[in-house]
């Protein structure tokens, strides 16, 4: 009691003596401040960088109802590769045209092994053929009816990965839809 | 002595530690609930989505709902929206609309939105989704207006975000995509989540 009342007054040798002893009090330990702090920073470190959305850029062709303006435009058969998107993430490609294939529709998985293999092998196989680098592969996206659209968002990422230079998204034609969603895989294709 | 030795002067760390806990804190963004929660296939594309001149259309469970950012376009649509459908909204009720992020009812029924609370505006079946049909196709005028009022406030061309759920069926994107194509606006933003390349 008597050292809190001296504390403020402070004078002759004894009261030098409570000064010293009051700093010593006045030492706070900041360990737990500190963790308590940088938890809260780490915290907001993270939250913040993580809620910036990420998003990808898509963009169609123009939609052009004149008929005179949007003829079609023939491309070599080889070039193309169709990707066919079904429900329950299933998943068909092929090569060239519906009607007589170059490679016959075949089953292929998502990701790392399966479709990504395969259009990484086309790219490659297809700058051989036409003997330019312009002239790379073009990649067909069907979606069907039934597929979601974390399948289309997924292979449009594949489309990114494998730096596939063109790439369009075509409604699925009914040959296509029966293809994909009914029937015996091979049973349209002789 | 050896108690000495083992005590270390906290101060400056902590200082150190609360500036950057302040930055931090000023710098975050406060996230707003969103009325129709989605979940956002994952992608390997780290672009990020523009900040501001940006109209969110959400897809998911069926329902559309729309979102523009910038408080004095969203008011400038809201009229624009008002007097096409023959709705007239107050000066007040244009500034507690100006501070909702999203919302997913047709024009008619905007107003018991805009006058409830927070909490209850984003209760779970509550907003039925803007009509997007071709006989009232009411999403086609919000982003129609909301286009022309970023254009006389910013001069800027409005961007456009697509956040789908990752389980939505194609047909239902596809019809936003048609939607958006026939206002010729045919680059957009899809709003992926993130992941890395091996998967």
């Amino acid at each position: 009691m008597a050292e809190l009342n001296t504390g403020d007054g402070g004078g002759g040798k004894k009261g030098a003596k409570k000064v010293r002893s009051k700093k010593l009090n006045s030492k706070v330990d900041l360990t737990a401040m500190v963790d308590l702090a940088f938890l809260l920073i780490t915290f907001f470190m993270l939250t913040t960088s993580l809620s910036k959305p990420q998003s990808m850029d898509l963009g169609l062709p123009d939609k052009d109802e004149n008929p005179e303006k949007n003829k079609d435009v023939k491309v070599d058969e080889n070039r193309t590769m169709t990707l066919l998107l079904g429900d329950n993430n299933k998943l068909k490609y092929y090569i060239g045209m519906i009607d007589n294939p170059i490679v016959k529709p075949t089953d292929i998985a998502y990701g790392k092994e399966g479709i990504r293999k395969e259009i990484l092998k086309r790219k490659k196989t297809v700058v051989e053929y036409t003997g330019n680098k312009d002239k790379g592969l073009i990649v067909i996206i069907k979606p069907s009816k039934k597929s979601n659209y974390k399948n289309l968002v997924d292979v449009l990422d594949e489309m990114a990965i494998a730096d596939v230079p063109t790439y369009a998204i075509v409604d699925i034609s009914p040959e296509e839809t029966k293809l994909i969603d009914g029937a015996a895989p091979e049973s349209t294709t002789p | 002595m050896s108690k000495k030795v083992t005590s270390i002067d906290m101060t400056a760390m902590c200082d150190v530690a609360f500036l950057l806990l302040t930055f931090f804190i000023l710098t975050a963004t406060a996230k707003q609930p969103e009325p129709l929660p989605v979940d956002t296939p994952a992608s390997t594309v780290q672009t990020k989505l523009p900040e501001s001149d940006l109209a969110t259309i959400t897809i998911g469970k069926g329902k559309v709902f729309f979102g523009v950012t910038g408080k004095e376009v969203r008011k400038q649509a809201l009229m624009a929206m008002g007097q096409k459908y023959g709705v007239q909204f107050t000066e007040e009720e244009a500034e507690r609309f100006s501070l909702i992020e999203s919302f997913g009812v047709p024009v008619q029924n905007l107003k018991q939105i805009i006058n409830m609370t927070s909490s209850e505006r984003n209760e779970e079946g509550l907003q039925p989704g803007i009509p997007k049909d071709s006989l009232n196709n009411q999403l086609a005028d919000w982003i129609m207006n909301s286009r022309q009022a970023t254009i006389d406030i910013a001069q800027k061309e409005l961007n456009i975000a697509i956040k789908g759920d990752a389980r939505s069926e194609y047909p239902e994107i596809k019809k936003i995509m048609d939607i958006l194509q026939a206002q010729n606006i045919n680059s957009f933003n899809l709003v992926t989540g993130l992941r890395g390349k091996d998967f």
